[in-house]
């Protein structure tokens, strides 16, 4: 389902020098396993899900997703890969303020080259608890609530591959179980596979699988 | 969701800012719409009154004054012609005048006078029962009303705002005054206005006409008769090459009185002021020079025994026309007229519609262009607005943008909704400056028409509007095109790693 091989990925640096942030030899992810991803802050982990993601470009090396080479495909094939095959959510942030939850969804379905299915936006909604919250804007939800639009509209178009990062860092401690339930439980549901990057030990211990990405990683990161 | 709706959503987060730079916009294309409208209305309505007729004739001189005061009622007339170079356009018994094979219609015009500042044209009724006006409509009367007679020397028709503006109904008298300006001149004998055309949306609206053979008998309006020449000798009409077409003997069966000029009206004319002004003054002719006015001081006043009593038309010979509407048997005559009569040396031809449509290239199309050029930097200052608006928003939706890419949009995509941002707060402004701008006209409607007697609807559309729309697209696609580019160029890993 996921592979990568040999994938660095440097940054520039002010003095001209480049600063390696990932240089990982092999990572593998089955379809629909799910698994955590841990690791020091300023490690790479966000790093790694965009080059996953096919937002960043690796230096070098093998990204396939679905059996797709994506770092053989054009930019604009990216992105459209990107909305047919992988849902994304992220620590803070996710939805565009001025629409509402339901169109949130919508949006997330907007970029495909499938139609858009509102039928399936609001009952994502409403699996997510938000089934009266549709015509709310996001500064009408909590936090919390807005990392469930999040989650809902990650699996607006049935993707394959569930990227979460740190998706319950800024929700209160009370909510955070119920946005990992919710998705570990749609990915169960619709047999997506998951990497969701967690610092907190209590999210990472419910996962049979446990990646650390400083044990992964060969770059040397100084945090 | 459509880009179009997303567009719209961005917009909408930016309520303030979207309605002032909307509103800017909206200004802008409500200047350029009245400007075009007030534009496209006065050159319709200059139009509609110099059509329905080919040529304009009158005394050599500006072809635009000529047509200015025959046809627009504006600016003083240039000189009269003689009774005899009309005679040429018309055919007298069965004697075809020299243009008359030619010639369709061929109305005179008598002017010098005035009625309340509007203009008295002593015409025949054949301007409202043979002519036609704005391209093939006929001059209608308002029910109760009718076409003045030949015989009643003293009826009159008068136009719809003068019947508005003075209140003069059918039934009713009025004396035109000497003089082309409003002013306390000599006041002339009472015509009887016995219709009040429906109106027309040209200058005629603005002016009385009355019977040409009353306009005659009125003081001042008969051309002296100078001293040693017999009142039945003709000749003295024979000016230039343009030579009497009717034998003199025709004049001598036509005109009863034609031999006793001086006794043609009525008896007691007081013939002191008359010798004295036939003497010293050279203008005191038949349809009045611009500057008759110098005679306002001096009472002329004198009454006509009422209208019932017979009245003896004017001699020929005393008799002048200042212009002569010609409605040509076709183009190709009409064409030739012009030109022949512009070779003579008296008299003038001017086709109406092209002196028309020259002076309107050559002055109000400049002042319109200066106008419109100030009103469509209205616009583009206003689409630079829109632009500054969208790009200072760029800095806050970095991360939208970036949010829409992590959903899988592309560039080109982003590129296009900020695009489309620009376009439909241009034509959404534009569109209620549309609207605005026809409320204006609309509303000064009205004011305009009590000025020029032209009138303007709310509804009334300039085909050059259409232009506004391509127009504000290329403009708002112009402008939006900076931020639109700042969108593209978007770095989607460092916008969603950056904390906002
Ligand atoms: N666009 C960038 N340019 C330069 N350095 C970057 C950029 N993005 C991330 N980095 C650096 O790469 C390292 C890894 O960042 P990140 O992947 O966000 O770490 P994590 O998500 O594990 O906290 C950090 O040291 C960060 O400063
Ligand atoms: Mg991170």
């Amino acid at each position: 389902m996921l592979l990568l091989k040999n994938v660095k990925k440097s940054f520039a640096q002010p003095d001209g020098t480049r600063l390696p942030i990932l240089d990982i030899a092999e990572f593998r992810v089955a379809a629909g396993e799910q698994m955590a991803l841990m690791g020091r802050s300023g490690c790479g982990k966000t790093t790694l899900l965009h080059v996953i993601a096919g937002i960043a470009r690796p230096d070098s090396g093998l990204v396939e997703v679905a059996g797709r080479d994506i770092g053989r495909l054009s930019e604009h094939g990216r992105d459209r890969f990107r909305a047919d095959n992988i849902g994304y959510v992220f620590q803070t942030f996710n939805l565009l303020p001025g629409f509402s939850a339901l169109e949130n969804v919508l949006l997330g379905m907007s970029f495909t080259g499938g139609r858009v299915d509102e039928a399936r936006a609001q009952r994502l909604l409403e699996h997510v608890g938000l089934g009266k919250r549709l015509t709310h804007k996001p500064a009408m939800l909590s936090v919390g609530e807005q990392q469930r639009v999040a989650v809902a509209r990650a699996m607006a178009n049935r993707p394959k591959l569930l990227l979460a990062d740190e998706p319950t860092a800024n929700v209160d401690t009370g909510h955070q179980q119920q946005i990992i339930d919710l998705v570990r439980n749609s990915c169960t549901e619709e047999n997506v596979a998951l990497v969701l990057v967690t610092h907190t030990p209590e999210v990472s211990e419910q996962f049979s699988r446990v990646d650390h990405l400083d044990q992964l990683n060969q770059a040397v990161v100084s945090a | 969701m459509s880009l179009l709706k997303i567009a719209w959503r961005n917009i909408e987060q930016r309520a303030l800012a979207s309605t002032l730079t909307g509103f800017s916009m909206a200004l802008g294309v409500a200047l350029v719409v009245a400007v075009l409208v007030a534009q496209g209305v006065i050159a319709d309505s200059f139009t509609r009154g110099a059509c329905g007729y080919h040529l304009v004739v009158g005394k050599k001189g500006s072809q635009l004054q000529l047509v200015l005061n025959t046809v627009y009622h504006l600016q003083d007339p240039i000189e009269n012609l003689p009774y005899s170079f009309y005679k040429e356009f018309v055919t007298t018994g069965d004697q075809p005048g020299r243009f008359a094979p030619y010639v369709k219609v061929a109305i005179p015009y008598c002017l010098g006078d005035n009625y309340q500042g509007f203009r008295v044209v002593g015409t025949v009724p054949d301007l409202f029962d043979k002519l036609e006006y704005a391209g093939g409509r006929k001059y209608e009367f308002e029910p109760g009303g009718r076409n003045f007679e030949h015989d009643h020397f003293f009826e009159a028709v008068i136009g719809a705002s003068v019947a508005k503006k003075t209140g003069l109904q059918v039934g009713d008298e009025f004396q035109p005054t000497h003089g082309l300006k409003e002013g306390d001149g000599h006041k002339h004998d009472a015509f009887q206005v016995v219709g009040v055309l429906k109106p027309t949306g040209t200058a005629n609206d603005r002016a009385l006409f009355i019977n040409m053979e009353g306009f005659y008998l009125l003081d001042k309006h008969a051309k002296p008769v100078e001293e040693g020449h017999a009142a039945d000798e003709h000749h003295e009409h024979e000016e230039g090459e343009h030579r009497h077409a009717e034998p003199a003997e025709h004049h001598a069966g036509e005109e009863r009185e034609a031999d006793h000029p001086g006794e043609a009206r009525d008896a007691d004319h007081h013939d002191a002021d008359h010798d004295k002004h036939e003497h010293d003054d050279a203008h005191e002719k038949a349809a009045a020079a611009p500057d008759a006015h110098e005679h306002e001081g001096e009472n002329h006043h004198h009454d006509h025994e009422g209208h019932d009593h017979h009245h003896e038309p004017l001699p020929e010979e005393q008799r002048e026309v200042t212009a002569i509407l010609v409605l040509a048997s076709n183009d190709f005559s009409a064409e030739a007229l012009r030109t022949t009569i512009n070779e003579g040396e008296t008299a003038q031809a001017a086709s109406p519609i092209r002196v028309i449509s020259d002076f309107f290239k050559t002055m109000v199309s400049g002042v319109s262009i200066a106008l419109l050029s100030l009103t469509v930097l209205i616009i583009v200052v206003a689409g630079v607005g829109i632009m500054v608006s969208i790009y200072n928003s760029m800095n806050d939706r970095r991360r939208d943008i970036a949010v829409m890419r992590a959903l899988g949009a592309g560039r080109g995509t982003v590129l296009s909704v900020i695009l489309l941002e620009s376009i439909l707060l241009s034509l959404g402004g534009g569109l209620a400056g549309f609207l605005l701008g026809h409320a204006l006209v609309g509303i000064l409607g009205p004011v305009v028409e009590a000025f020029s007697g032209v009138t303007i609807g709310f509804l009334q559309f300039v085909p050059y509007e259409l232009v506004l729309i391509p127009g504000l697209i290329v403009l708002a696609s112009l402008m939006g095109y900076l931020p639109a580019m700042s969108a593209y160029r978007t770095d989607v890993a460092k916008a969603l790693s950056a904390s906002p």
